[in-house]
């Protein structure tokens, strides 16, 4: 049985963990609304991109001269995976989300006898990762210091893959992060970018037929590294909002138990205040009546 | 034939403009050109340099540093990798830009002793983008190495 002053120092620290979580929360809603509204800014870009890779691709696809970047190496063999997380805990299974997903695909991978080479971006996930799959590590990228994500990190990070690429080190890469879908939910996705993939729609191929400056194949060259710059540049920004959204569910359960755990520890205190005064009462008046 | 068309200015973080244009002067990779309404489809790339858009509610001049055009039926997109509004644009910024541009330079020529290919289309980035900043009325600086 913890004594009154116990349970006294119990119910402050609770309180002050409720402040402290409470304000947590209210900093990630303000920085999810922030992270939605870059997302959403985002879009057009993103989409206008895709419609208009899309329908050039589909064109290209299938001639010899098609470019790497979409054609692929003709071979499968090394993966690299770049697996996005947060660079800050306490966001609830944010970052064990994505790591898992990425997991599962690094054994499945390995099953299949395939070499896996994995890029980190963000250092909750490098350090789940390290200790199964740290010898696969070849690079990392670290955006603690960055406040507010801007294309020049997504172009840091797609120059080097590209690079990475161009070298010959690997054959597919695929990003892993977590698609925002509410604030309770963040899908854990897995996307490749290199050979680059398109669902072309039907729509697009009806569109007018256009002229191309310099060849279509030209220009397919110049925007598939545009591509992969937009793409690491959404899937950013996804990531930002989603584990803004994650921390603020999980920060709002934090403060609701605290909630809960002070008014259980209140009830236990006043149990206990008046047990002692009761067993005091009985004490005095036994001893008046010894007399 | 219609009198305007719309006008968008995409970058990668935000939307810059989008509004009603009866000219479009794009900087595109082959040359400069301008669109107007009813233009034939054409989907280009740019290169640095000023892109100028004349419409009912006044002109605007913006420089690209890259990215592409896209004119349709329904009008002009641009995707610019980076743009500006001419008269937001300092000259630390074409420093910067300018600086950049020279670094990826230095770079292609180190990488690719033995192909011309990227060397030369790095030193055209490299001379559009200080042609652009001469263009706005900012002296570009060549750093010297």
């Amino acid at each position: 049985m913890p004594s009154l002053k116990d349970l006294k120092n119990r119910i402050a620290s609770v309180k002050s963990t409720r402040k402290i979580t409470k304000a947590m929360q209210m900093v990630a809603a303000a920085k999810l609304r922030r992270a939605q509204d870059a997302a959403e800014n985002a879009r057009p870009y993103a989409e206008r991109m895709e419609s208009v890779m899309g329908s050039l691709a589909s064109s290209v696809a299938g001639s010899d001269t098609a470019p790497r970047l979409l054609a692929g190496t003709g071979s499968d063999k090394v993966q690299l995976l770049v697996v996005m997380t947060a660079e800050r805990g306490l966001c609830g299974g944010f970052n064990s989300s994505i790591v898992r997903l990425a997991r599962q695909k690094i054994q499945a991978l390995k099953a299949d006898g395939k070499t896996v080479k994995i890029l980190t971006v963000g250092k909750k996930g490098r350090e789940q990762l390290r200790r199964d799959h740290g010898d696969l590590f070849i690079g990392h990228f670290d955006l603690s210091e960055v406040k507010r994500i801007g294309y020049d990190n997504a172009q840091e990070i797609a120059q080097d893959i590209l690079d990475r690429f161009d070298a010959g080190e690997f054959d597919v890469a695929t990003l892993f992060y977590a698609t925002f879908q509410s604030v309770i939910s963040q899908e854990p996705t897995a996307q490749q970018v290199i050979p680059a993939s398109f669902d072309v729609d039907a729509d697009a191929q009806a569109g007018p037929i256009y002229d191309y400056e310099p060849s279509e194949e030209g220009i397919l060259a110049d925007l598939l590294p545009r591509g992969v710059a937009t793409q690491v540049f959404a899937a950013l920004l996804e990531n930002a909002a989603s584990e803004q959204g994650a921390r603020m569910s999980a920060m709002d359960n934090a403060t609701r138990n605290a909630g809960e755990m002070i008014d259980k520890l209140t009830i236990e205190y006043n149990r206990s205040r008046q047990a002692a005064i009761t067993k005091e009462l009985i004490e005095i008046i036994s001893g008046a009546e010894a007399l | 034939m219609a009198d305007t068309m719309q006008f968008d200015l995409v970058s990668p973080e935000r939307r810059l403009a989008s509004r009603q244009a009866t000219a479009v002067h794009i900087p595109g990779a082959e040359g400069d050109m301008t669109a107007m309404p009813d233009h034939a489809p054409l989907i280009t790339t740019l290169r640095p340099g000023v892109l100028e858009v004349e419409g009912p509610d006044g002109n605007e001049t913006y420089i690209v540093t890259g990215g592409f055009a896209e004119i349709g039926q329904e009008g002009i997109t641009v995707l610019a990798e980076r743009a500006h509004l001419a008269q937001e644009v300092t000259q630390d910024m074409v420093d910067e830009m300018v600086a950049a541009a020279h670094e990826a330079h230095a770079k292609a020529q180190d990488r690719f002793r033995n192909d011309p290919g990227p060397v030369d289309d790095a030193a055209k980035l490299l001379s559009d983008m200080v042609a652009m900043g001469g263009r706005i009325g900012l002296e570009p600086k060549l750093p010297n190495d």
